[in-house]
């Protein structure tokens, strides 16, 4: 939570105005003015370095702390209470004594506020003391300084595997090429290495750098928080411009690699960096439940209001009886008595403060405590702990546990989601024909469905067997010098590759299935035949597009050794991104990201390994088991020192797993590509040529293009090439001549497609690859275009794309792939499982419509007997044609079975079999679009009512929020969007739920998530088990608040009828703060984290049950209200037994409130020991404990009090009372009364209509083979005949 | 559902994990612990409620609520009880004179003779209550109106009583004691009661005033000021008397040092506020008879002679005596022996509604089982 004092926002908002004059943000160097006093420095408007997320110094903390909290309208409330308790004609208790609960509230928050942010400080201190490089004039050298004392227009030098302490434009670099790598784990989690670039014009080649001489203005943007955009200039003396974009700035939080140092000038500082500009606190939102809840406590409100009244009106009618005030009407100071209807309006204020526990204010803070508690256990499941990651499941929205439970619609991604997003090279098409690569497939086959895990590791352990502690002693030779922090980071280290050797697969892009890739005979044969004879041709052309179309990052294992150093640091720079107040979480995600780079670590530098093996006579199984990640480990720590001899040997640091797929691919036919700088790409052929291409421009990927090129010049011929990959619409309709008659390229391209057709059906991913030759005059001309393009700063994006299209036209089709993506395991039976939970699962995916459909069919989102309609269409006349015709003929059948769809859940499930027909829909982006549209929109949502599944394909990310949100509001059901990656951001964000899953494409999708899992799978156990549970406990929990107040609340209202309204409270006040702070605080809040109606096991096997919270069934306004009229019928209970019993007798007021406290306590105690439907330790100790506190409390309480709590004293009360049989045979009456009606209620629902909780909770009593039987009767017929055996069969015990 | 189990110290809050120097079995996963809680598995016993299971409870209710019941209102029927009224609201009233001149102010007391007839003997110790109807003493301004410190005998406080004591706090610059409303209107009647013995003569009957008030009240929460200084005339010197009293603290019962200022029981019993507007108050004590043979009270006339000092027409209140025998529970209070034996039976009745619920519930699955 980034906090900001009022103070400092005050600050920020008189720079931000002062820069909101200027848009733009000039930047000179400091080197010239270093000397000079601070009033004299040209950035001393800029922000320095040091950073402050603490909100609090010791001195303003107090002050601070209370006006923050008085935020809360509950605090609010309880102020205006106690304030109303000063004033003296109102007050209905001792002033000092009412200001308790409110201290009480007020100190806990405070303390744990002061906590908090005392750990913020002591980062931000650990932060700001850092080291980091300055250049100071007079030295005329780089300074060791500290974080803090970096200010914009600073030159600053970062080393290899220091992470960065501000946002630099980088001006130079060790790097010949004036590039530089960073990687930005630390703040997007993303673990591949990002390139960045010197500025233009300031790379100077293998020189010095020399701040001192520089005398350029820097123009740039005022700081945002967009992560992938920045724009600016750098403006010489002579006014000549360069541009720079975001590919020159290192971030804060980044840690250099692979470049011995970089340096440049600081242009943004301490919290306008764009690293600390991004850090959000936790995500607020607000549950269902609690949105429900809101308004029952309005009800309370207004009931309290009446409850006033009657004690206002009651006061005065009662005063107007008397003629002459009697003895007991005790006048002002002055001896005057105020007239009775001032007289009741005062009292209505009394009323308001003796009753103001009608107002549930400690349920806020319980529910915060039991939210706590539910997450952790959700996150302690075991279940859903993820042995190859290591990690557990995430809660990082602390407040929407329960709207698990109540989940209608399920949003999920494809890709990543429901696949692996592990890309394995399937299958390729070559100038129309298709090689199939079977050898490959044979392999894959053999690792995916051979063996399963288990089988497949013990394998390789067989055969490849080295003991383990050649890997200790190796790590402790490397790590030997260093310090003993770093042994113990090595040893770290060890643990992680040891976790993860047992695994099967790996995170990142470069496991072995994928790395290795078997090239197919005839394929091989054909590029030999290339290579041998002309050198050029489209097989070369085809594997050179694979090989260097892409932005893969080539990284030494030089580097990589270097990373495995960098380890100290990354504990700093986890903590660097200042994601405070969330302290648990930062460690578990910095942790995570460490054990990331570590898997990735061992998987590159195994991968001469893989290498070595591609050789395909020589490929058999033995040799991919030798490639497994564990055992690699210990065999390239071994003979790390030969590989580092070997410089050719290199890894690939990719962005995407298909790019990775594709340059393995290419590797496997020798297209090795070697070398990526800015400047130059070079690739080496099967006859170990090196190929040196000069780069002449990237036309990155992006996706309305949905394509990327790569100009090079070709260092042979001189052509200029552009070769062009992307999805195979946006690379189809850009052919050249495919409509001409000419029939060769018509040909390849109508094979070609045939080929994707088959691909898509296969489920395949499918990319094509096509080539342009450019004659030196159109690219000089497009050239220019394009630069302007790219110092443009307005509009630069959409001037950029239109540049790129300008070029990429009258392409030469090459050819075609197939990439695999292999469904996550478990994932049908999950979707199944979510189906009959009643949640409607919705695939959204950017693929196109046949391989999306493959995998609907082969996830069990689609059945083969489904009746599948398809919309794709750019019309939106037929858009709207289909979508009417489909809808009546849906209607019709719907209509025959004379079925509303929107109840046929709950009720059909178990009134009998019934043939739903049962109903996919297909829709595409643009017509899904028209779908949207406004007037199409209605009818839309009435059809995906009706629809079992929807896939909508080809869709942008932010189509995918907008189906969430257009279903979300048209229909206010409950949604879940789950995702993996960064164009699923905007679906997580948009749905109530968003879930991210953490996997092959970063971390957007999980820093964007209220929960991350590593499994689709988990999916289940986290609706169905946890949802539900967290569903209704809370639900219960809260009715139970409600009931609780109430009632207590209660027996002081109906005492005003016998004491002529005057607000006098029977109860010693300090017991009634007890009652609610010791006595019956913690049951509840232990209901609310543990209470288990149904087990875990049988949530799983009966996902039916999860309809309950997707009906709020767990709290309605019914069950509100019956609440509220239990606590009036039990307070009644409460109070006029005692009454009865006492009336007419010489009971003091005091001695009269004791057993209605008691019998309060015994009421709501036994109450919620109705509700718990599971008794454990824990449940026990709590209620056994909360009754003897209240007695031990009591009876210590009136043994001391003689005077100390006038005007009640109740001193010896209880043991008086203990002393006398009557106070026993009230209490014991009392409660048997008050509970009677509900225990018989529950018992008779029990009995004659059991719910469908009851009947599974009956299940499980049922011996295991007999309950397995029972759910599969159950599931088969799901009628009554069911419930009929089980009740014969079950309970026979009491 | 298996037990395993559970040691709630050593899971709570405690990260296992194991953390040595990095051995090969140091493993440090983020797994989470196998344990029973953290899993959520402790063993539990898990209540279903339905007719069959819950039949004993209703049962054992009825058996064990209705003999209770049924002893309550035996006890209850045998505390003998006799109440005058002697307000004077009827013409016919022999006190109805001194309830219509009666006020505060009055200097002049005005007594009342109630004659009265007991049918039945009143055996063992017999305690006189005084009640009072529609005296609401659980007003609250009126129960905050005293002051305990100044009544625990602290000194300052009696000088300087507390402010809630307004506006009885002070009365001619002095301090009242005992201040507030609650001592102000003490009950001061006082009331004697004579045996008419058959020949006409009139015996009076020994009341004792001690022994009325709690132990505690009497021994802890109420001290007179100056501890042992049995001249409390000296003590209270710096006070007033509250306005509505004829004679000031120390003069309550200058017979019994014991009994006087703070310490006088009349006073100690009226200080603890009634919580009901009808109530009583033990005003006296008729010890049982040395010679176990005649009963405390037999049958016969008596009268009673109130000595009439209290006003309660203003607020439509009534004046009772009461006289009543005592048992283990208390004074004569038929009903809670009645709902005893009410909430019994209705428990036996649902059990027995339950029962036929069960059994019919039952035989109807049995034969639903049986053509499948």
């Amino acid at each position: 939570m980034t906090w900001t004092s009022p103070l400092t926002l005050f600050q920020r908002g008189w720079t931000r105005h002062r820069d909101q004059d200027r848009p733009i943000r000039k930047v000179v160097s400091n080197l010239p003015f270093e000397d000079l006093r601070k009033r004299e420095q040209p950035n001393r408007q800029y922000e320095g370095n040091a950073i402050k997320t603490n909100k609090y110094r010791l001195w303003s903390f107090l002050p601070m702390n209370l006006f923050e909290q008085f935020h809360r309208l509950a605090n609010i409330y309880f102020v205006g209470l106690a304030i109303l308790n000063f004033i003296p004609v109102v007050n209905a208790f001792q002033p000092e004594v009412a200001l308790i609960p409110i201290c009480i509230i007020l100190a806990l928050t405070a303390v744990k506020d002061g906590w908090e942010d005392f750990r913020r400080y002591q980062t931000d201190q650990q932060l700001n003391n850092m080291p980091c490089f300055i250049f100071r004039r007079r030295l005329m050298c780089f300074v060791e300084r500290r974080w803090k004392d970096v200010r914009v227009g600073d030159f600053v030098k970062v080393l290899s595997n220091e992470i960065i302490p501000a946002d630099i434009l980088l001006l130079h670099t060790s790097d010949p090429n004036g590039v530089c790598h960073m990687e930005t784990a630390n703040l997007d989690g993303e673990t591949n290495l990002k390139q960045r670039k010197v500025v233009p014009g300031f790379s100077t080649l293998g020189e010095p750098f020399q701040p001192q001489t520089f005398d350029s203005t820097v123009v740039c943007e005022n700081p945002n928080n967009n992560l992938n955009l920045f724009k600016g200039f750098i403006e010489r003396p002579d006014k000549r411009r360069s541009g720079f974009g975001i590919d020159s700035l290192l971030l804060r939080g980044c840690t250099v690699r692979n470049t011995d140092d970089a340096a440049g000038i600081v242009v943004y500082a301490g919290h306008e960096t764009k690293s600390m500009l991004n850090n959000n606190g936790p995500r607020y939102k607000r549950s269902k439940i609690e949105r429900k809840m809101n308004t029952d406590v309005l009800f309370c409100v207004l009931l309290l209001f009446f409850m006033c009244l009657i004690g206002a009106l009651g006061h005065a009618i009662w005063l107007e009886t008397f003629s002459t005030m009697p003895s007991y009407i005790v006048p002002d100071s002055n001896g005057n008595y105020i007239s009775s209807a001032l007289a009741g309006f005062y009292m209505f204020f009394t009323m308001i403060i003796l009753l103001q526990v009608m107002i549930p204010v400690s349920l806020y803070v319980s529910i915060e405590l039991v939210k706590m508690g539910q997450i952790f256990f959700i996150t302690q499941d075991a279940e859903l702990y993820d042995q190859e990651l290591d990690s557990r499941v995430q809660c990082r929205a602390l407040n929407i546990t329960e709207d698990l439970g109540q989940i209608q619609y399920v949003f999920s991604d494809k890709t990543g989601t429901l696949t692996e997003n592990k890309m394995v090279f399937k299958r390729c098409t070559i100038m129309g024909t298709e090689y199939c690569h079977e050898e490959n497939a044979a392999r894959l086959a053999v690792i995916n469905g051979g063996g399963n895990e288990e089988e497949e590791v013990t394998i390789y352990q067989k055969t490849k067997l080295p003991p383990l502690f050649p890997l200790e002693e190796l790590q402790d030779d490397h790590t030997g010098h260093k310090n003993h922090a770093n042994t113990q980071v090595a040893a770290a280290s060890r643990r992680r590759s040891k976790v993860a050797a047992g695994a099967q697969s790996d995170m990142a892009f470069s496991s072995p299935l994928e790395t290795v890739v078997v090239p197919d005979r005839k394929l091989m044969l054909e590029v030999d035949h290339q290579m041998a004879s002309i050198q050029t041709g489209p097989y070369l052309d085809f594997f050179l597009a694979l090989a260097i179309c892409n932005t893969v990052v080539v990284s030494t294992l030089t580097a990589q050794r270097q990373r495995v150093k960098g380890r100290r640091n990354s504990s700093y720079s986890g903590s660097s991104s200042h994601n405070m107040g969330q302290w648990f979480k930062i460690s578990s995600l910095q942790k995570f990201f460490s054990s990331m780079r570590f898997k990735r670590n061992r998987e590159t530098m195994a991968d001469p390994f893989a290498i070595d093996e591609d050789e395909p006579d020589t490929f058999h199984i033995s040799s991919v088991s030798d490639s497994r990640p564990g055992q690699k480990v210990i065999s390239s720590e071994g003979k790390d020192k030969r590989s580092l001899s070997r410089s050719e040997e290199v890894c690939y640091e990719a962005h995407s797993p298909d790019e990775a797929a594709l340059i393995h691919a290419a590797k496997a036919y020798g297209f090795t590509m070697v070398e990526r700088t800015p400047r130059y790409v070079t690739v080496k052929l099967p006859n170990e040529t090196l190929l040196k291409f000069e780069v002449l421009d990237v036309l990155t990927f992006d996706s309305t293009r949905r394509r990327m090129s790569i100009i090079v010049r070709h260092p042979h011929t001189n052509e200029i090439i552009m070769y062009t990959k992307g999805a195979d619409s946006a690379v189809m309709e850009k052919l050249g001549n495919v409509f001409s008659v000419e029939s060769a390229a018509k040909r390849i391209a109508v094979r070609t497609q045939k080929d994707l057709d088959m691909y898509a059906r296969d489920g395949l991913r499918t990319l094509c690859f096509a080539k342009k030759v450019i004659s030196e005059q159109e690219f000089k001309a497009w050239f220019t275009s394009r630069q302007e393009a790219l110092s443009a700063i307005d509009e630069k994006e959409e001037r950029l794309m239109e540049t790129a299209n300008d070029i990429e036209n009258n392409l030469t089709l090459l050819g075609a792939t197939g990439i695999e993506d292999r469904l996550q395991e478990n994932v049908p039976e999950t979707i199944q499982a979510l189906r009959r939970a009643g949640m409607q699962v919705w695939v959204l995916t950017g693929d196109k419509p046949e391989t999306a459909v493959n995998i609907a069919y082969s996830c069990k989102l689609l059945d083969h007997e489904d009746l599948v309609f398809t919309f794709t269409t750019n019309k939106k006349s037929v858009c709207k044609m289909r979508l009417e015709d489909t809808l009546s003929e849906v209607r019709r059948t719907w209509g025959g079975l004379g079925l509303d769809p929107q109840f046929r859940g709950y009720n059909s499930t178990f009134t009998g079999p019934l043939m739903e027909p049962s109903i996919g829909l297909v829709i595409d982006g643009p017509t899904l679009n028209m779908a949207l549209s406004e007037d199409l929109v209605e009818q839309f949502v009435e059809l995906c009512k009706h629809c079992r599944a929807v896939l909508c394909c080809r869709v942008t990310p932010l189509q995918k929020s907008s189906v969430v949100k257009v279903i979300r509001q048209k229909l206010r059901v409950m949604t879940l969007a789950v995702g993996d990656g960064a164009n699923d951001v905007n679906m997580i964000q948009a749905a109530d739920v968003g879930i991210g899953v953490s996997g092959q494409e970063g971390m957007q999708a999980v820093m964007a998530s209220d929960f991350a899992i590593t499994r689709f799978k988990h999916l289940q156990r986290l609706l169905l088990v946890h949802g539900h549970w967290c569903y209704s406990r809370l639900a219960n929990m809260v009715i139970y608040f409600f009931y609780k107040n109430v009632a207590y609340v209660n027996l002081l209202f109906w005492y005003q009828f016998f004491c002529g309204f005057s607000g006098t409270a029977m109860i010693d006040y300090w017991l009634m703060i007890f009652f609610n702070l010791f006595f019956t605080s913690a049951p509840p809040i232990m209901f609310g984290i543990m209470d288990k109606e149904v087990s875990d096991s049988t949530l799983l096997s009966l996902p039916e049950l999860y309809r309950r919270g997707q009906h709020s069934e767990g709290y309605r306004r019914s069950t509100f209200w019956i609440a509220i009229l239990d606590a009036f019928y039990q307070s009644l209970v409460c109070f006029f037994i005692p009454y009865w019993t006492y009336n007419d007798s010489d009971i003091g007021i005091f001695s009269f409130g004791t057993p209605m406290n008691t019998v309060s306590l015994f009421t709501i105690i036994l109450h919620l020991a109705i509700e718990i439907k599971s008794w454990t330790v824990v449940h026990w100790v709590i209620m056994v404990g909360s009754v003897l506190v209240y007695f031990i409390l009591t009876l210590a309480y009136s043994a001391i009090c003689i005077s100390c709590n006038p005007p009640s004293d109740p001193y010896w009360i209880m043991h008086k009372q203990m002393a006398d049989p009557m106070f026993y045979l009230v209490c014991v009456l009392t409660t048997v009364v008050a509970l009677l009606p509900r225990y018989t209620l529950r018992v008779l629902k029990g009995t004659l209509a059991p719910s469908l909780h009851l009947r599974a909770r009956q299940l499980e009593r049922l011996p295991s083979s007999c309950r397995e039987q029972q759910i599969r009767e159950w599931r088969g017929f799901r009628d009554t005949c069911i419930s009929a055996s089980l009740s014969s069969t079950a309970c026979p015990s009491a | 559902m298996m037990a395993s189990s559970y040691n709630a110290k050593e899971e709570d809050g405690h990260h296992p994990g194991l953390v040595g120097s990095g051995g090969p079995g140091a493993v440090k996963s983020k797994k989470p612990d196998n344990t029973a809680f953290k899993q959520q598995r402790l063993p539990a016993w898990q209540p279903i409620l339905t007719a069959g299971t819950v039949l004993p409870a209703f049962f054992m209710i009825g058996l064990i609520f209705i003999p209770i019941g049924i002893g309550l209102f035996v006890t209850s029927n045998n505390i003998k009880e006799f109440e005058i009224d002697y307000t004077g609201v009827d013409m016919s009233s022999p006190c109805y004179n001194c309830a219509q001149n009666y006020s505060w102010n009055s200097t002049s007391v005005c007594t009342c003779t109630v004659p009265f007839t007991l049918d039945q003997p009143f055996e063992s110790n017999v305690f006189m209550y005084y009640g009072l109807s529609n005296f609401y003493q659980n007003h609250r301004r009126y129960v905050k109106s005293r002051d305990d410190s100044q009544l625990n005998g602290d000194k300052s406080s009696l000088l300087n009583p507390s402010k809630e004591c307004e506006p009885y706090r002070t009365s001619d610059r002095k301090p009242i004691a005992p201040c507030g409303a609650i001592a102000n209107s003490l009950f001061n009647d006082t009331l004697e009661l004579f045996y008419i013995h058959p020949n006409g003569s009139k015996i009076g009957i020994h009341l004792v005033k001690t022994g009325i008030a709690w132990w505690t009240d009497k021994h802890v929460k109420f001290r007179n000021p100056g501890g042992s200084n049995n001249n409390l005339s000296v003590v209270f010197q710096d006070t007033s008397k509250p306005v509505n009293w004829r004679k000031a603290v120390y003069e309550l019962d200058p017979a019994d040092p014991e009994n006087n200022g703070f310490v006088n029981e009349d006073l100690i019993v009226w200080m603890r506020t009634a919580a009901l507007p009808t109530f009583r108050k033990l005003y006296r004590i008729i010890q049982k008879k040395k010679d176990t043979m005649t009963p405390t009270l037999p049958p016969g006339n008596y009268s009673l002679e109130v000595a009439y000092n209290y006003p309660v027409r203003s607020f439509d209140g009534r004046k009772r005596v009461i006289l009543s025998t005592i048992s283990w529970m208390g004074g004569k209070n038929p009903f809670l022996g009645i709902a005893y034996i009410t909430v019994g039976s209705v428990c036996f009745f649902l059990g027995v509604v339950l029962l036929i619920i069960h059994h019919k519930y039952g035989n109807r699955n049995n034969n639903a089982d049986i053509p499948n």
